[in-house]
């Protein structure tokens, strides 16, 4: 800043590149600094939320687990350390839940699926001893109000998939057959949203209902 | 450097630079201008994404609000500050640059303090940085005013802005959902009017506060007025 | 439905980024007088969409993985500066194109589509196939909404508007009414 305070704004035609530059390198240099500092100061606390609510999420699924690990997927495989050269955030995970004496719980697993709207993310647990899911929880969706986010309102729909066995079957509420365990009844009005979490779940087990299998499997014996 | 530039700007407190401020302006005038004469959204018709996307509760109209008021104080009381040192070619570059740190800092900031609020208004809260009316006053009045009168015309039009939004984040809540600050108002045989919540009902809701701001002025002119057409377009002309 | 053909439907209709998510209002109210007129906008709008993609998707490669915090300032340079050359090379490569196009190139810098794009396709986590396909769906998505607007505008010019609504006030009663026709895209995506 070579120009002496109170001159007013220079004039346009007189002006160095090098001042262009400088002030807006300068300008740069401290809205980055100051962008690093907030960063610094407001990051521990946004990741502490985004854990509180992923833990949240998982005990609501896994009915109060005393522990959880994180299993990462790797080759078709589940791994809970994978190797080094990999990055832990790009690999898909899931968690098993463990009680106080060392038997495992089941596992809680992400899905996401295109809805009414936009897609809708879920977790869901699963247990792989008995084939059955224990609890399915909605994350995200942009579903219509009043009608389709009843997914994430309505308790008797959400309570069908505790127990449910996969792979589901959604029904029209009250036309099923009475005893099968893979039957959900589907929310009124909402149908393509409870379909929609239906098919996420059932494509999710699908593709890793084995790996999970086969790791519960290997992990008792 | 830089930052000494930046430190002094209380010494331009109240020096006359603009060659408009004739007579002097009472700050009471600078203050409530923002609030219903020059009303951003509902008369000079700037910054309608966010009027129209956020308003679907009066919880987000107010963060909404909130974190704009921020960022158009700072940005104005910064942009008059250094008024004098920038030059003119870089102008614009400076008071986007300017504008894009504020908001990346409450953008922080609101995902810190309220992470529930800070997902439901999404990627609106980054999208302030193109809300026409922040670009607005630094260009139009910030740039060429003290510091003291930059504070107050932001804050007017910050407030205006703040109004605005929530008379139709409360039009737009009661309607489509029957609550008010997430309260029931009518009980539960109360059947929510949807689409008010939905895009379509901020749409008309905008649309009929328009229609209701023009017929006044109208009415109280006793004749035709101008109709309002966004004033952001010759704004962003300059910015390239 | 391929996830490919799924984004860009997602984008030009059933979450429309005017209609659905007020990106891009101000050209929506401000150029949507003439059809011609909008069909230009919304092919500059598209270019330049689909050249932030890119850009956006190396900066999220290649830079952002160290600085995640700086990501919106980098948007905005980067928009800023694509805008420009953009426009230096239409300018030398076809004056035709320049002057049918080059009003709009400007006036495209601080439009919410433009950062819209690049905030959504950052934190949806898209490839560069599908970011690709954001940005052409999101394209068709701003011209066609354009376009709707402008004939309903063309046909209604000559009509008696009252004094208060013309303006603003009729582009907003309008578009809550073709929002409210979008809104029955909705559904469209889930297969089953």
């Amino acid at each position: 800043m070579t120009d002496p305070a109170g001159t007013g704004q220079p004039a346009a035609a007189d002006v160095r590149t090098s001042r262009l530059v400088t002030t807006l390198g300068g300008l740069g240099a401290l809205a980055g600094l100051l962008i690093v500092v907030v960063f610094r100061w407001t990051q521990p606390s946004i990741q502490a939320h985004k854990a509180e609510v992923l833990r949240q999420a998982i005990n609501e699924v896994l009915k109060e687990p005393d522990s959880y690990d994180t299993l990462y997927l790797v080759d078709g495989k589940l791994e809970t350390e994978p190797a080094a050269g990999l990055d832990r955030t790009k690999l898909e995970q899931v968690y098993l839940g463990h009680r106080g004496n060392g038997g495992s719980v089941g596992f809680a697993v992400a899905a996401a699926e295109p809805g009414f709207q936009d897609v809708i993310r879920l977790i869901f647990g699963y247990d792989p001893k008995t084939g059955h899911l224990m609890a399915m929880k909605v994350l995200e969706s942009k579903e219509t109000p009043g009608l389709g986010d009843k997914i994430l309102k309505d308790s008797a729909f959400i309570g069908e998939f505790e127990g449910a066995a996969v792979p589901l079957n959604g029904v029209k509420r009250g036309s099923g057959k009475a005893g099968d365990a893979s039957q959900v009844d589907m929310i009124t009005g909402a149908t393509i949203s409870s379909r929609t979490v239906i098919r996420a779940i059932n494509q999710t087990i699908a593709r890793l209902g084995p790996i999970m299998d086969a790791y519960a499997r290997n992990a008792t014996q | 450097m830089t930052h000494g530039a930046v430190e002094p700007a209380s010494m331009t407190h109240g020096a006359p630079v603009a060659p408009r401020a004739r007579r002097p302006v009472a700050p009471r005038e600078d203050l409530l201008r923002g609030v219903w004469k020059e009303n951003p959204v509902l008369v000079q018709v700037l910054g309608m994404c966010p009027t129209l996307a956020v308003t679907n509760s009066v919880a987000n109209s107010i963060a909404m609000g909130l974190a704009t008021l921020f960022v158009l104080v700072g940005s104005c009381v910064l942009v008059s500050g250094i008024r004098r040192w920038v030059p003119d070619q870089v102008r614009i570059a400076t008071f986007v640059l300017i504008i894009a740190t504020f908001v990346t800092v409450a953008d922080m900031t609101l995902e810190a303090v309220a992470p529930a609020i800070h997902k439901s208004l999404g990627a609106f809260v980054p999208l302030i940085v193109v809300n026409c009316i922040i670009l607005a006053r630094a260009e139009a009045f910030a740039s060429r005013q003290s510091v003291g009168r930059s504070a107050l015309d932001a804050l007017g039009m910050g407030f205006g802005f703040i109004l605005t939004l929530l008379l139709m984040g409360t039009i737009r809540e009661i309607l489509g959902s029957g609550t008010l600050l997430g309260r029931s108002l009518f009980g539960p045989s109360y059947e929510p009017w949807v689409i008010m919540v939905l895009p379509p009902g901020g749409f008309l809701t905008l649309g009929a506060l328009l229609l209701v701001v023009g017929w006044w002025r109208q009415r109280k002119a006793g004749r035709a007025v101008p109709v309002n057409e966004p004033a952001c377009a010759p704004t962003v002309g300059k910015v390239a | 439905m391929g996830e490919l053909t799924w984004i860009f439907v997602s984008a030009m209709v059933v979450n429309n980024f005017t209609l659905m998510l007020f990106l891009g209002l101000c050209p929506f109210i401000g150029v949507s007088n003439r059809i011609a007129t909008a069909l230009r906008m919304g092919a500059a709008n598209t270019f330049v969409l689909v050249m932030t993609a890119v850009c956006v998707w190396v900066l999220n490669t290649f830079v952002l993985v160290y600085a995640p915090y700086l990501r919106l300032i980098s948007f905005i340079v980067v928009i800023a500066s694509l805008v420009q050359i953009v426009e230096m090379v239409i300018k030398k490569v076809s004056p035709v194109l320049f002057r049918e196009l080059g009003i709009y190139l400007p006036l495209i810098t601080t439009n919410c589509a433009i950062l819209g794009l690049a905030i959504f396709q950052t934190s949806r986590g898209y490839d560069f196939l599908e970011g690709l396909s954001f940005a052409v769906g999101a394209g068709a998505g701003l011209t066609l909404a354009l376009v709707l607007m402008a004939s309903i505008r063309e046909s209604s010019e000559l009509a008696n508007i009252p004094q208060p609504v013309r303006g603003t006030a009729l582009v907003l009663l309008i578009a809550g009414s073709l929002s409210l026709a979008f809104m029955g895209f909705a559904g469209l995506l889930s297969s089953g």
